[in-house]
């Protein structure tokens, strides 16, 4: 019961918050709507025993990658003078269009979705080790240490990268 | 219990917003933003499936998500502090070096 | 008999002469000399004609070549003439009435600018005529056939700055043309089927061909003939063709070039008589001809064309004979008819002259007194024409008309005879208008220049007696010359040549001809020129005279339609091509137009695409699976 119920304001906080991210003009504002869809996020992972994940989400991405943002934001004055006019013209119902086609994306997904027998029952308790730190960490160690592995290389590549690009230029 | 089609649901639903979102932004900060939302929606997916086949691999994939998508925003915002530095307006349209 | 080249070679040169030099040496230079081409080659003519005779008539044929001009594999062209009596009867001609008309020429043509080129082109005509009928083989017929066309056609336009002269030469040449043709597709069947061209082996190979193709060879042959000699339809370009200068009118249009149909008819006499069905058809359209031309030729009121129409009337008496395989009295009076109807024409042109180009008898009248000579001349010639008795034109005519009655063809006979009544109508209204009564015009007439009424007389004594060399009953000197031509190959007599004399027919003929003389002198001969018609008659006389308007009918069904046709092309092409050609430019230019603002550089609308093609992907995996 508890569940449905913050569930829903879960969703509902979610939702508004990715609405902020796509009309709202300043650019912080922006940044802490997306904070609040992360939140949001990270109460539903809960919701579903991914402890973990629900931790990770809030501390690393609204935490630190949101904040990296609205440095870059401020960094940049961005926002400060409006964009200008006369690009709106050549893109005329860019907004529209798009719209539309993400309205038939979205009916398709309902579309894939309705015929699928899962929709409805949701499994089983799950058992009480599910989703807890200690499965996680095994399977990331033992079946999935690979791709552990190569996210490894993935930060020092883009660490390198951050560093060549914010070089000064000669 | 909330059945799991309630989060595919929502998923879909932020994913689209985001989708609709990138495209019409001319900030690219905030068309960042916007496809950072739809990775969210994603994520979303792939924990409520891992949920409903008590999968791990659904989680893994998720970490392995978040920490691309970190990288990738250290890297993409390091560029476009490097081409918006010097302009006044901070506009994607002025990025017309693709055409032809 | 190699020499007999020279026969051509002599109005060769001296066309080529006046034509070059003409300018540079004078007119008088220039008649010399082409005039004396053509005495020279008469008097060669007649030494071959001589030493003809010399020789049983068995031996009579020589075949000189004088040229190899294409060996290619079975195929073998050479230049050779044959010497035979046909031909050498044609030499003599040709070279003689040539010989004649140039030198009235010199008079008829005294105060025209472009008389040497006139000249030129006379000669250059009596080569083509003498190649035609000198060849051995089809080929070269065909050029001298090509040649007299071309002859014609310029000395019908030669006043080249009247438009209706340009008109009629031109519209003779078409229909030349339009036969040679006829003649180029019967020459290709020969190819293919025997594969020679020289007369000989053509011949002795006809019974090798099918009926059919002999059929069509034959028709061919005829179609050119047709359009040579003037039969129907294709008659229409001759009394047209009365534009150029009389003289042109005399040698072309009446003795030889319009004969030249006749001739090939006659010398290809193997073909056609192994052609029944062909022949038939030769000699019923023939005598069609003859009373249709006769029945136009009463109404007319040019002098020049009534003796138009006269020669194709005579023509068809000529095509009767040859179709029904009297190949021997065709020729009789197309030679007669060369001469009676070369006088008529250069008498015309005497009157005409004398009345200082008026052509239309009703403007003439009483001319006897004035111009003695020329009214004696032609009246001989009327007569022969008309075919009264003794005259040369009865002995040829008759000939004609007792050999198809007594070969059965009852009907062609009586076509004949009723022609023979008309013959004798027109001809003698025109010499009643012309010459009788009293003057209508308003010119100061007077008898032509001694070098043109000398060739005059000459004429009218071969018009006179020339009939005597075959006479019924008697002896047939012409005949028999020509005989051991005839005799070489199957078919060249028909069953009636030797048949007895019908005098009874001949008596007919006769009658109806006096009948037909008196008729014109009551209508025409007592010295007011009758303009009413009676009411019933009118209708008729209207029909008549404006030549059963087969020129109208002609230019409607060909010209009419072909400018039609002209213009639906040419709007098909102007809209239908033209339009494909530029809408498929159109086509690509607009697409590239609509295309080329999707790359212009703007990443969102990149992005929009990248959205739509993912969920067109999106699409198909949940749809279609």
């Amino acid at each position: 019961m508890l569940s449905t119920v913050v569930f829903w304001i879960a969703a509902v906080l979610a939702v508004v918050g990715a609405l902020g991210v796509v009309t709202t003009r300043n650019p912080v504002h922006t940044a802490l709507s997306l904070v609040l869809t992360m939140l949001s996020l990270g109460v539903l992972f809960l919701l579903l025993h991914a402890e973990f994940l629900a931790v990770v989400e809030v501390l690393v991405y609204a935490g630190a990658v949101m904040v990296l943002f609205l440095f870059v934001v401020t960094l940049l004055m961005a926002g400060v003078k409006p964009p200008r006019e006369e690009h709106r013209m050549r893109l005329a119902y860019q907004t529209l269009i798009a719209g539309l086609f993400g309205l038939i994306l979205f009916v398709l997904v309902l579309h894939a979705m309705v015929g699928a027998n899962w929709v409805s029952t949701l499994a089983g308790p799950g058992g009480g080790t599910f989703g807890s730190i200690a499965s996680f960490g095994t399977a990331l160690f033992t079946r999935y240490l690979l791709p552990f592995e190569l996210t490894a290389v993935v930060l020092l590549v883009a660490v390198i990268g951050v560093v060549v690009l914010g070089r000064e230029q000669e | 219990m909330v059945p799991i089609g309630y989060y595919l649901v929502l998923s879909a639903v932020l994913f689209v917003i985001g989708g609709v979102g990138v495209l019409s932004r001319r900030n690219p900060l905030q068309m960042f933003m916007s496809v950072e939302l739809m990775w969210n929606a994603v994520n979303l997916t792939f924990v409520a499936f891992a949920r409903q086949y008590l999968n791990m691999a659904g989680h893994i994939f998720v970490f392995l998500v978040i920490t691309v998508a970190a990288a990738e925003v250290a890297i993409g915002l390091a560029i476009i502090v490097m081409v918006f530095r010097k302009r006044e307006h901070v506009d994607v349209d002025d990025l017309s070096l693709m055409k032809g | 008999m190699q020499d007999a080249i020279v026969i051509l070679l002599l109005p060769a040169l001296g066309s080529l002469i006046a034509a070059v030099l003409g300018k540079t040496i004078g007119r008088k230079a220039t008649a010399y000399v082409t005039v004396g081409a053509m005495g020279a080659a008469f008097l060669w003519a007649v030494s071959v004609f001589w030493r003809l005779l010399q020789l049983p008539p068995a031996q009579r044929s020589f075949d000189p070549v004088y040229w190899q001009w294409i060996h290619a594999g079975a195929l073998n062209l050479k230049f050779g003439l044959l010497i035979d009596p046909l031909s050498t009867t044609f030499f003599l001609i040709v070279t003689f009435i040539g010989f004649l008309i140039h030198l009235y020429s010199v008079g008829y043509m005294h105060d025209d600018e472009n008389f040497q080129r006139f000249f030129a082109y006379l000669n250059l005509f009596a080569l083509a005529m003498l190649l035609l009928v000198g060849a051995d083989n089809f080929l070269f017929l065909l050029v001298g056939w090509g040649g007299v066309g071309l002859a014609s056609y310029l000395l019908i336009g030669f006043w080249h700055k009247r438009p209706s002269a340009v008109a009629a030469a031109r519209k003779a040449l078409v229909l030349n043309v339009a036969g040679d043709v006829g003649i180029m597709l019967a020459i290709f069947i020969l190819v293919m089927t025997i594969g020679r061209l020289d007369y000989a082996s053509v011949f002795s190979h006809v019974s090798s061909l099918t009926a059919l193709q002999v059929e069509l060879i034959a028709f061919l042959l005829y179609l050119g003939a047709a359009a040579k000699s003037a039969q129907f339809p294709l008659h229409v370009w001759l009394p047209d063709a009365m534009e150029g200068p009389t003289p042109v009118s005399a040698l072309i249009h009446a003795a030889t070039m319009v004969t030249a149909g006749v001739y090939l008819v006659a010398r290809a006499y193997p073909i056609f008589h192994a052609a029944p069905v062909a022949a038939e058809w030769i000699a019923g359209i023939g005598a069609f001809t003859a009373l249709f031309a006769a029945t136009i030729a009463i109404t007319q009121n040019d002098i020049k064309r009534v003796i138009a129409y006269s020669t194709v009337s005579q023509l068809g008496y000529m095509f009767l004979a040859v179709g029904i395989g009297a190949y021997a009295a065709g020729i009789f009076h197309l030679t007669m008819h060369a001469f009676f109807k070369a006088l008529l024409f250069l008498a015309a042109g005497s009157v005409i002259h004398a009345v200082s180009g008026e052509q239309d008898m009703r403007k003439m009248g009483g001319l006897r007194k004035l111009l003695p000579i020329t009214y004696w001349t032609m009246l001989i010639g009327a007569a022969s024409n008309a075919g009264v008795p003794l005259f040369a034109g009865f002995f040829s005519k008759d000939e004609i008309l007792g050999q198809a009655l007594a070969s059965g063809h009852f009907w062609l006979w009586l076509v004949g005879v009723v022609t023979a009544f008309f013959t004798a109508l027109y001809i003698f209204r025109l010499i009643f208008l012309t010459f009788h009564g009293t003057y209508r015009g308003e010119g100061h007439p007077h008898e032509s220049p001694k070098v043109m009424t000398v060739p005059l007389v000459v004429l009218a004594v071969g018009a006179l007696f020339g009939g005597y060399l075959n006479v019924p009953g008697a002896w047939s000197l012409f005949d028999d010359w020509l005989a051991p031509v005839f005799a070489r190959y199957p078919g060249g007599a028909i069953a009636a040549a030797g048949a007895a004399p019908n005098w009874g027919a001949m008596a007919l003929t006769a009658v109806l001809v006096l009948v037909g003389i008196y008729v014109a002198w009551l209508f025409f001969g007592r010295g007011e020129v009758r303009t009413e018609l009676p009411e019933g008659v009118r209708g008729v006389h209207k029909v008549l005279y404006n030549k059963y308007y087969i020129d109208e009918i002609g230019h409607a069904l060909l010209i009419w339609t072909s400018d039609r046709l002209a213009i639906v092309l040419d709007l098909f092409d102007r809209v239908v091509v033209n339009g494909i050609v530029m809408g498929i430019a159109a086509v690509v230019k607009a697409w590239g137009e609509a295309l080329a603002p999707l790359q212009d550089g703007f990443l969102r609308r990149y992005g929009l695409a990248v959205l739509i093609g993912g969920v067109a992907i999106v699409a198909y995996l949940t749809l279609v699976q």
